[in-house]
C-alpha cells in the first residue's frame, strides 16, 4: 500500500512539474512583452526599468529557473497590473469564497443527485424515473450561464426573494449555489441510475433475494454500497473543479471568488496572475485526483491489486 | 394378372421427371430468402424506431439549414446599424427584435449559430480523427510505445479542460474560428484516444481476430476489416457526445470575452452581450440561450439514440 501511495505521489509531482513548465513557456511565448501590451506609450527608459524590475530582460531560461526557485519557496509571483499584490495573497483572500459556494453546491448536488438516481433506478420506466431523467437531461444540457440568467431575471423582476448579486449574507448564497449544483446534480442522478441498474442485474442480488433478504436491506446494503463506488471517482474530479468550475457563476453574480479574479486577470492580461492561478487550479485538481486514487485503493482492493500487477 | 398390372403401370407412362423436386435444388438452398440484415441496417432501423432521437435529428437539420440560409436570404444585414430602431422588442419586422445598435437579432442569431455549429461539428471531427490515429498507433505497436503514448495522454488530461482552453485562447490572442478550434481540441482528443486504444486492445484479444490470425490474414487486413469497423460504433457515439461540450466551450469563451469578436458573433457572444441589459430586454438573451440549449439537447438526445442503436448491449 505504501509503495502504491509513494508511486502515485511521485507521479503526481512529475505531472505537476510538466504542467508548470508547459504553462510557463506558453505564457512567455505570447508575442510582445507584458508591459507593452498593458501600457502603449511608455518612454523607452521607463519600459526598460519595468522590464528589469520584473526580470523580463533576462533570457527565458534564467527566468524559468528563477520562477521555479520562487515556486519552491511558496512564492507564486506578483501581479503585473497591481504591483505589490502577491498571487499567494490573492488565493488566500478569494479561495475561501469560491470554496464555500462550490462546496455547498457540490454537497447538495451530490446528495440530491445520488438520491434521485436511486429513486429513478428503483422505479425504472415508471413516472418517477421519467421525471428524474427529463430533469437530469435538461440539467446537463442547459448551459449554466443561461440558467443563471433565468434565475437572475426571475428573482429580480417577479419574486425579489433573494439578492441577485453580491456577497456577504446567507441570502447571497442561494442563487449561485442553486446554479452551481444543477450540473453535478443532473450528472450524479444519471450516473447513479445506470450504476444502480447495473448492480440490480448482478447475480448476488438475485441470491440475496432468494435468501429472503428484505428489499430495504437489499437496497441499502447490497445495491447502494456497490453502486456508490464508481461515484467516488466522479466526486473527486468535482471537488477539483470547485475552484475552477465557477468562472461564469462568479462573474454573473458578482461574487469575489477566485474564478472571477481569474477571469478579470485574463481580461487585464495580467499574465503573472494567470500563470500563478493556473498552477493553483491544476495543483488542486491533480491533488484531489491523487486523494481519490488512494481512497479508492483503500476501499476497493480490486483496484489495488490491479495497480500492483 | 401380374403381367397385366405391370403393363398398366407402364401404360401410365411414369416419367422420372415427375419425381424431381421442383423449385429447390442444392444451389437454391444456399440462396438467401431475403436480404440479410447487416449490423448497420439493424442499427439504422433501431435508430429510427427511437422517436426522440429522430425528432432531435430533424431539429438539428432545421437549425443547421437556418444557420446556412437565413443570413443569405434575409433582407437585414448582420452588421448594419440602425440607430433609429435600437432595442426593439420582437415584431413582424424584426422577428427576434433588435440589439443595442439596432441590428436585427433574427439574422444575428442564425449567423451566430454558424460559428457554434461549425465549432461543434468540426471540433468533434478533429478530435475523432486525432484520437483514432493516436489511440490506434498506441494499440497497434503496444509495449513501450504504448506506455509512453498513454503517459503523455495522462499528463495532458490531468489539466482541467477549461483551463487549457482559456490558456490557449489567451496565448494565441486572435479569436478567429481556427484559433478557437485549436484551443478546444488541443487536449480534447485525449479521451477519444484512450477509448480507441482500449477498444482496439479488447478486439485484438477476441476470438474472431485470433481465428483470422490463425488463418493467416495479414495484420493490415485485420486492422482494416475487423478493428476499424468494430471500433467505429463506439467512436461515433463518443464523438456525438463531445459536440455539446464543444458548443458549450465556445459559448463559455465568448461569454468571458475570449471568443469571437464583433462584428462576427456566436450564440455565446450574443447571450453575453444581452447579460448586461437582461432585466430590461430579456428577449435579447432568450433566443440565443434557447438555441444553445436546444442544440445541445438535440445532440445529446441523438447521441443517446445512436448509442442505443449501435450498441444494444448498453441499452437500459
Amino acid at each position: 500500500m505504501a509503495k502504491f501511495i509513494l508511486k502515485r505521489i511521485l507521479y503526481m509531482l512529475v505531472v505537476l512539474f510538466c504542467v508548470i513548465t508547459l504553462t510557463f513557456f506558453l505564457v512567455h511565448s505570447i508575442p510582445g512583452d507584458p508591459i507593452t501590451s498593458m501600457v502603449q506609450d511608455l518612454p523607452i527608459e521607463t519600459r526598460d526599468l519595468y522590464l528589469q524590475k520584473y526580470g523580463f530582460d533576462q533570457p527565458l531560461i534564467v527566468q524559468y529557473v528563477k520562477f521555479i526557485q520562487q515556486l519552491l519557496t511558496g512564492d507564486l509571483g506578483q501581479s503585473l497590473r497591481y504591483p505589490g499584490r502577491q498571487v499567494v495573497d490573492i488565493v488566500a483572500n478569494y479561495a475561501p469564497v469560491s470554496g464555500i459556494i462550490g462546496g455547498i453546491a457540490l454537497a447538495i448536488g451530490f446528495a440530491v443527485g445520488i438520491l434521485l438516481g436511486i429513486i429513478a433506478a428503483l422505479n425504472r420506466n415508471r413516472w418517477p424515473d421519467r421525471l428524474v431523467m427529463v430533469l437530469a437531461l435538461l440539467g446537463t444540457t442547459i448551459p449554466t450561464f443561461v440558467f443563471a440568467a433565468v434565475l437572475q431575471y426571475v428573482f429580480t423582476v417577479t419574486v425579489p426573494l433573494f439578492p441577485t448579486t453580491g456577497w456577504g449574507t446567507w441570502g447571497h448564497l442561494v442563487l449561485p449555489v442553486a446554479c452551481m449544483c444543477v450540473g453535478p446534480l443532473a450528472s450524479y442522478a444519471r450516473y447513479m441510475r445506470s450504476s444502480v441498474l447495473d448492480i440490480t442485474n448482478q447475480d448476488f442480488i438475485l441470491t440475496a433475494e432468494a435468501k429472503g433478504v428484505s428489499s430495504f436491506r437489499i437496497v441499502s446494503r447490497h445495491i447502494f454500497r456497490n453502486s456508490f463506488l464508481p461515484c467516488i471517482t466522479m466526486i473527486c474530479t468535482s471537488i477539483a473543479g470547485i475552484f475552477s468550475g465557477s468562472f461564469i457563476i462568479e462573474s454573473i453574480f458578482a461574487i469575489p471568488g477566485l474564478g472571477k479574479y481569474f477571469i478579470s486577470a485574463i481580461n487585464d492580461r495580467d499574465y503573472s496572475v494567470v500563470l500563478g492561478l493556473n498552477i493553483i487550479f491544476t495543483g488542486t485538481y491533480i491533488l484531489s485526483i491523487l486523494v481519490c486514487d488512494i481512497l479508492l485503493a483503500i476501499i476497493d482492493p480490486r483496484i489495488r491489486i490491479a495497480e500492483e500487477n | 394378372m401380374n403381367e397385366n398390372a405391370v403393363n398398366s403401370i407402364q401404360e401410365q407412362a411414369l416419367d422420372p421427371k415427375d419425381f424431381q423436386i421442383q423449385g429447390a435444388d442444392t444451389a437454391s438452398a444456399e440462396l438467401f430468402a431475403r436480404k440479410p440484415v447487416t449490423y448497420w441496417r439493424d442499427a439504422w432501423r433501431r435508430f429510427f424506431e427511437n422517436k426522440l432521437a429522430v425528432v432531435a435529428l430533424c431539429l438539428l437539420i432545421v437549425i443547421t439549414l437556418c444557420t446556412i440560409f437565413v443570413p443569405i436570404f434575409s433582407s437585414h444585414s448582420i452588421s448594419a446599424h440602425d440607430l433609429l430602431n435600437r432595442k426593439q422588442w420582437p415584431s413582424a419586422q424584426h422577428w427576434f427584435g433588435t440589439d443595442d445598435l439596432g441590428r436585427d437579432l433574427f439574422v444575428r442569431v442564425w449567423a451566430g449559430g454558424r460559428v457554434s455549429i461549425i465549432i461543434g461539428v468540426l471540433g468533434a471531427a478533429i478530435v475523432a480523427v486525432v484520437g483514432c490515429i493516436y489511440g490506434g498507433i498506441a494499440a497497434y505497436f503496444g509495449g513501450k510505445v504504448d506506455m509512453l503514448m498513454m503517459r503523455i495522454v495522462e499528463i495532458l488530461s490531468s489539466v482541467p479542460n477549461l483551463l487549457v482552453v482559456i490558456m490557449m485562447s489567451v496565448v494565441l490572442e486572435s479569436s478567429s474560428i481556427p484559433t478557437l478550434l485549436f484551443a478546444m481540441t488541443v487536449t480534447g482528443w485525449c479521451p477519444i484516444a484512450r477509448l480507441v486504444r482500449s477498444q482496439m486492445l479488447q478486439i485484438s484479444r477476441s476470438e474472431y481476430v485470433m481465428a483470422a490470425r490463425l488463418m493467416g490474414v495479414s495484420p493490415l487486413k485485420i486492422v482494416v476489416r475487423h478493428m476499424i469497423p468494430n471500433t467505429f460504433s463506439v467512436i461515433i457515439v463518443a464523438v456525438t457526445f463531445r459536440i455539446p461540450g464543444l458548443i458549450f466551450g465556445e459559448a463559455f469563451l465568448s461569454n468571458v470575452g475570449l471568443g469571437v469578436q464583433p462584428p462576427n458573433t456566436s450564440w455565446g457572444a450574443l447571450s453575453s452581450a444581452a447579460q448586461s441589459s437582461l432585466l430590461y430586454y430579456p428577449y435579447m438573451m432568450f433566443f440565443p440561450a434557447l438555441l444553445i440549449a436546444l442544440t445541445m439537447l438535440s445532440f445529446t438526445l441523438m447521441g443517446d439514440g445512436l448509442r442505443d442503436a449501435l450498441d444494444p448491449k448498453l441499452r437500459r
